[in-house]
């Protein structure tokens, strides 16, 4: 059989990137341009700045995904590209690029959902990895419990109903001045702190909800460093750190777990940017464990926002006949398992 | 050789391909803003009723503003992955100078107006010298009171045209040395892109796609108020 050969583009948010893929698993090239140190100033991501970046760099993102695959335009069999969610100054770069290489390339072009996107990191992370399951998927942006049924088969069991997971550690990290972004400064504090030394709510909403929430636990935070503040009594941040990421993390873990036990799997795939972090990591392996459930996550490179993972769920996408046409637009709020 | 031009730097789309001196296709729409969805499908559907393809194509000329960030960005983006694509060269247009154009060969100035909100237009000045096109100010971004004012004081006869002229026309319909443009020529048009970058094809006035980002003229918000932030910090600090 011939090979299949996508090339992908991922512009959603604060990173430009590119990747080509063979088979949908294996990846060629996968580049990234991160501009994380562009929007450090600001303290999170601008939108206008985050699309003039875009713009200056994705076609140099997108040769380069070609040239470290070594093979040219005429060797693609697919073009996939992220239309939501995001931000849609910022996705509106990666698509109309997209849109005008499958044109003058007569290549077939597949919009792919963002979040889609991140579970599909696991499966070229691990090849051997087959649905269903259930998958966490955990990031600045999105906090979602997905019950994956097949390659773009998913039900969404629960999702944040306030602050996405890393959002929230991105506020915290703001309230204690320890700059942006928050996840893997606090990640790295927590490890030198006490978990337990202050006790944090855990929000878990009605008894058989998998929904989330995490703006209570933002505000007992601020509650906390405001009230020591009140008394001239010292903070120590590493503790801070510690107790708060735990009060996050036992919620995430405990929900997954549960969903697991509820619709009968015995295996949890994390994905998104707070996969990357550690006590999430460690928590979740430890839980899984107790119960006989595995847990899969994706390498650092592949739980950030990149492009090889857009082309992987692309691939599924195409190999099952669905494809875009060329009025495809950006939908910022972009549901998973919307078409 | 053929030239595909691309204009979606306002609340018009607008596409057209000239061979050499010949116009072949032109389509213009000019109904709400929703470039993203609009402008593929009316280049595709451009291509296929002229019976050309995408490799027939040897040069790009699209306008990079100033005008809608959003607007600009995708038809610069598409611009861009074209010319990657076909590996060929593009000719950047800016949005005044094409709209100026549409007035070919009229006399006296020239002055394209377009929306740059909160009251204020991105404007330049532009008259015919010996059949060419030349600007006689600086692109820069105005009050409209303050440019009809100075129209008012300075100029015998002005034609105006862009959208804003809309925007303004109660403003601008009692001036006795204002003209506006006529529906035909008051809108940007693919075809004065086109004809543009042709000129400057001529001249070797291209670039290699790389190189090719909107012309805004205003940074961002974001950026203003960072930069604001940093004065008033310098200050205090004194
Ligand atoms: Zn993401």
């Amino acid at each position: 059989m011939k090979n299949i050969i996508t090339l992908a583009i991922e512009s959603s948010c604060d990173e430009t990137s590119a990747a080509v893929l063979k088979n949908g698993r294996e990846v060629l090239s996968n580049i990234v341009a991160t501009q994380i140190d562009l929007h450090k100033k600001f303290g999170g991501v601008v939108p206008e700045v985050a699309s003039r970046k875009h713009i200056e760099n994705i076609d140099a993102v997108i040769q380069s995904a070609l040239d470290e695959a070594n093979i040219t335009f005429n060797d693609i069999d697919v073009i996939g590209v992220t239309y939501g969610p995001g931000l849609v100054g910022a996705l509106l770069v990666g698509l109309s690029n997209a849109k005008a290489l499958s044109f003058a390339l007569n290549k077939p072009l597949v919009g792919v959902n963002h979040i889609e996107g991140h579970i599909c990191a696991n499966f070229i992370e691990d090849k051997t990895l087959e649905p269903p399951f259930i998958c966490l998927i955990v990031s600045g942006g999105h906090t979602h419990l997905v019950e994956v049924k097949d390659y773009g088969k998913y039900e969404i069991l629960g999702r944040t109903r306030d602050d996405a997971a890393g959002e929230a550690f991105d506020k915290i990290a703001r309230a204690l001045k320890l700059g942006y972004p928050g996840g893997p400064i606090i990640d790295k504090l927590a490890k030198a702190g006490n978990k337990k030394a202050i006790d944090f709510p855990r929000v878990y909403l009605e008894e058989d909800s998998f929904d989330f929430s995490f703006s209570g636990l933002k505000s007992a935070v601020l509650n906390y460093l405001n009230g020591k503040k009140m008394k001239n009594e010292e903070i120590v941040v590493e503790d801070v750190a510690a107790s708060f990421q735990e009060a996050v993390v036992e919620v995430l873990v405990n929900k997954s777990i549960k969903a697991a036990k509820v619709k009968g799997y015995d295996k949890i795939v994390l994905a998104g940017g707070v996969a990357a972090n550690s006590g999430l990591r460690e928590k979740l392996i430890d839980k899984c464990s107790e119960n006989n459930i595995s847990v899969k996550y994706p390498s650092l490179k592949l739980c950030t926002d990149n492009a090889a993972m857009i082309g992987c769920a692309a691939y599924y996408d195409y190999i099952n006949g669905r494809i875009s046409d060329l009025s495809l637009n950006a939908v910022p709020n972009l549901k998973l398992g919307q078409k | 050789m053929k030239i595909l031009g691309i204009d979606t730097s306002s609340e018009v789309a607008t596409v057209a391909i000239m061979d050499d001196d010949k116009l072949i296709g032109e389509y213009t729409i000019n109904h709400k803003k929703t470039h993203s969805q609009k402008l593929m499908p009316m280049i595709d559907e451009m291509f296929k009723s002229c019976e050309i393809t995408p490799n027939d194509i040897d040069l790009i000329g699209v306008c990079i503003g100033p005008g809608s960030f959003t607007g600009l960005r995708i038809g610069v983006a598409t611009a861009k992955a074209i010319a990657h694509a076909r590996n060929i060269h593009i000719a950047v247009v800016n949005s005044l100078e094409s709209l100026a154009f549409n007035m070919n060969l009229s006399k006296g100035i020239i002055c394209p107006i377009i929306d740059a909100q909160r009251n204020q237009v991105y404007t330049c000045k532009y008259s015919w010298e010996n059949n060419t096109l030349v600007s006689i100010d600086n692109i820069s971004v105005k009050n409209i009171d303050e440019l009809i004012d100075e129209i008012k004081e300075r100029y015998e006869e002005v034609v105006l045209l862009g959208e804003a002229v809309d925007l303004h026309k109660d403003k601008l319909n009692d001036l006795d040395n204002i003209y506006i443009a006529p529906n035909s020529h008051k809108l940007a048009r693919a075809s004065s892109v086109c004809e543009l970058a042709f000129e400057k094809y001529k001249k070797g006035d291209v670039k290699n796609h790389y190189d090719v980002v909107p012309y805004y003229i205003r940074k961002s918000q974001a950026e203003v108020q960072y930069e604001e932030k940093l004065k008033r910090m310098g200050e205090n600090g004194k």
